[in-house]
């Protein structure tokens, strides 16, 4: 059974006047049907204003459809009764890490999650335990989350979720206020939990080299489902990325640029030693 | 108009146990025109050190010089240096207020005491700079996408016609097509109203392209002060800080490691492409 699954999804933002009525209405999602597998790392990519963060909100039910259905681990999003394990089962990762710790202490935080599900406290001790430890933020449990820094923040802000043992983690533009070492530091998290706990990301990122791991890419535009592929498919349509307001890595780039003045490259060079092993081969043909 | 700022030291929280130095003994000049980068990991002392720029905050020891004035003499009008010294904060989206995109770009020239006429012309000549369409001065900011809700702020500061234009990471949470257009028309703000750039950023990808000048701050200090390719020399070193190099550069230094005669001062794609094709010709 798919993790995710949405069918014919569709949501309006409807803007009303101060007496209720309807003044526009903007269709941030439109007709969306897709589905993940547990397990999978998914990204998905779009300008601003292309409706990622309207879709991945429909998966944690913080938004619910205008049209058409969500299923989370089979659970239909509409139905109230669902609302608790829906959240449970899928946790959220904001861009903001000052905007969602709210522990005096590191591990204070973490636990905040398992205490609200009304987890027995000794097990809370444990999933906190175990949670900083996937993160490698265990060394910092007894410090004050104002001490940390971005990319350290966020990977709390990440255990939080993780201490609930959710099956998917929904991660919304979690590296955009990072420096790039913190960038690194939450990626190489993220993609260890999907590695060793198999636990199904979607990772919503405008910073291209950050999706090179995935399994699969979605790219949205105005509301639809633009392009979907693995990170090497996407990657080798540099000129159709980049009508959809969107990049490429630099190393792509890069080799897509020689592959135009005429050298032999492959399409799709995601990392600099794919890059290497290229022009090895160009040179010693 | 140059800024000067002098041996600045700044302590959060002095004379608490909470106390901390968040800059340190810092001296660089400013000169009118400039494109200055400046990157550092986060909590290196970025941001309070720009907010010194235009008086926000008041240095704990040293001084800031703006035209060759203290600007924290007693004598001296803030107020002079904040019409001059237009600082755009961190999603500066968040202060947009107005019940109009034009509006909330006039609020800042009306502040200064300008009359309507000149006001508007103002805002409208700082929305054309930014790339913001007639179509929209009179929406409500808050129905505008992200990216158009950043370049309405912006404008705002521009209206004001500072001499020096400080913005701290203005393209965080930015589409890549958002990002480009946005430093582009801040290059071209720059080439058409001579004003000096302070660039906070932690894209080393878009300092490189775009300053002339980059400062590096680690730990509260200044450790490097010089044009892109001279500081993205020291490869090993910014990476300890938390910062590392262009993709480009790096992927540089991948190829010159597997026996590829390639320089490795090169931090742009372009220059990379050109670099390459001349070894392969060879």
């Amino acid at each position: 059974m798919e993790i995710v699954k949405t069918k014919n999804l569709t949501f309006d933002y409807i803007r009303r006047d101060e007496d209720g009525n309807v003044e526009g209405i903007t269709t941030a999602v439109d007709n969306v049907s897709l589905s993940v597998k547990p397990g999978e790392f998914i990204a998905i990519l779009g300008h601003n204003g292309s409706g990622k963060s309207t879709l991945a909100k429909h998966i944690n039910a913080i938004l619910f459809p205008t049209e058409g259905t969500v299923f989370v681990d089979g659970m239909d999003t509409n139905d109230d009764k669902n609302l608790w394990d829906i959240r449970k089962t899928a946790g959220m990762v904001f861009q903001n890490p000052d905007n969602q710790i709210i522990g005096q202490v590191v591990e204070e935080d973490v636990g905040f999650g398992p205490e609200n599900m009304g987890v027995p406290t000794d097990e809370i001790l444990e999933r906190v335990a175990e949670s900083l430890k996937a993160v490698g933020m265990y060394e910092f449990r007894k410090k004050s989350p104002n001490r940390l820094s971005g990319g350290q923040k966020q990977r709390v802000s990440i255990a939080g979720v993780l201490a609930m043992h959710p099956k998917c983690i929904v991660l919304d533009e979690p590296t955009a206020m990072l420096d790039p070492i913190g960038r690194k530091e939450v990626i190489r998290a993220v993609t260890a939990l999907n590695m060793v706990e198999k636990i199904t990301i979607i990772l919503i990122t405008h910073y291209m080299n950050e999706i090179v791991g995935a399994d699969r890419v979605f790219v949205m535009d105005k509301g639809h489902i633009a392009m979907e592929g693995t990170p090497r498919e996407i990657f080798s349509r540099v000129e159709e990325l980049k009508a959809l307001r969107l990049d490429v890595p630099q190393v792509t780039s890069c080799a897509h640029e020689l592959k135009k003045r005429g050298l032999n490259i492959p399409d799709g060079i995601l990392t600099e030693a794919e890059l290497v092993e290229a022009l090895k081969n160009v040179y010693h043909s | 108009m140059s800024i000067i700022v002098n041996h600045l030291t700044y302590r959060y929280n002095e004379g608490t146990p909470m106390e901390s130095v968040a800059v340190d003994d810092v001296s660089f000049k400013i000169e009118d025109g400039e494109f200055i980068g400046l990157i550092g990991h986060t909590g290196s002392g970025k941001s309070t050190l720009v907010q010194h720029l235009n008086g926000i905050l008041k240095p704990t020891s040293g001084s800031v010089y703006y035209d060759g004035r203290d600007v924290f003499d007693g004598d001296f009008d803030l107020k002079v240096l904040r019409s001059n010294v237009g600082l755009v904060f961190q999603y500066p989206e968040h202060q947009l207020f107005e019940t109009d995109v034009f509006s909330d770009v006039c609020f800042g020239p009306k502040n200064l005491g300008l009359s309507k006429k000149e006001t508007e012309l103002r805002a409208y000549k700082a929305l054309k700079l930014v790339g913001i369409e007639d179509d929209f001065f009179y929406q409500s900011p808050f129905d505008l996408s992200g990216g158009q809700k950043r370049r309405v702020a912006i404008a705002g500061v521009l209206a004001m016609e500072p001499k020096v234009l400080v913005l701290d990471e203005p393209t965080a949470g930015l589409d890549p097509k958002g990002r480009d257009d946005l430093l582009l028309s801040l290059k071209q703000v720059k080439e058409e109203t001579g004003c000096t750039i302070v660039l906070v950023s932690h894209s080393m990808e878009d300092v490189a392209l775009y300053a002339d000048r980059i400062i590096v701050m680690n730990h509260a200090k200044i450790v490097y002060d010089d044009t892109p390719v001279n500081v993205f020399r020291h490869y090993d070193k910014l990476k300890e800080m938390g910062l590392g190099v262009p993709e480009i550069t790096s992927a540089m230094y991948k190829l010159r490691a597997a026996g590829f005669d390639v320089p490795t001062d090169i931090i742009t794609v372009n220059d990379a492409v050109d670099a390459i094709m001349k070894i392969m010709r060879a």
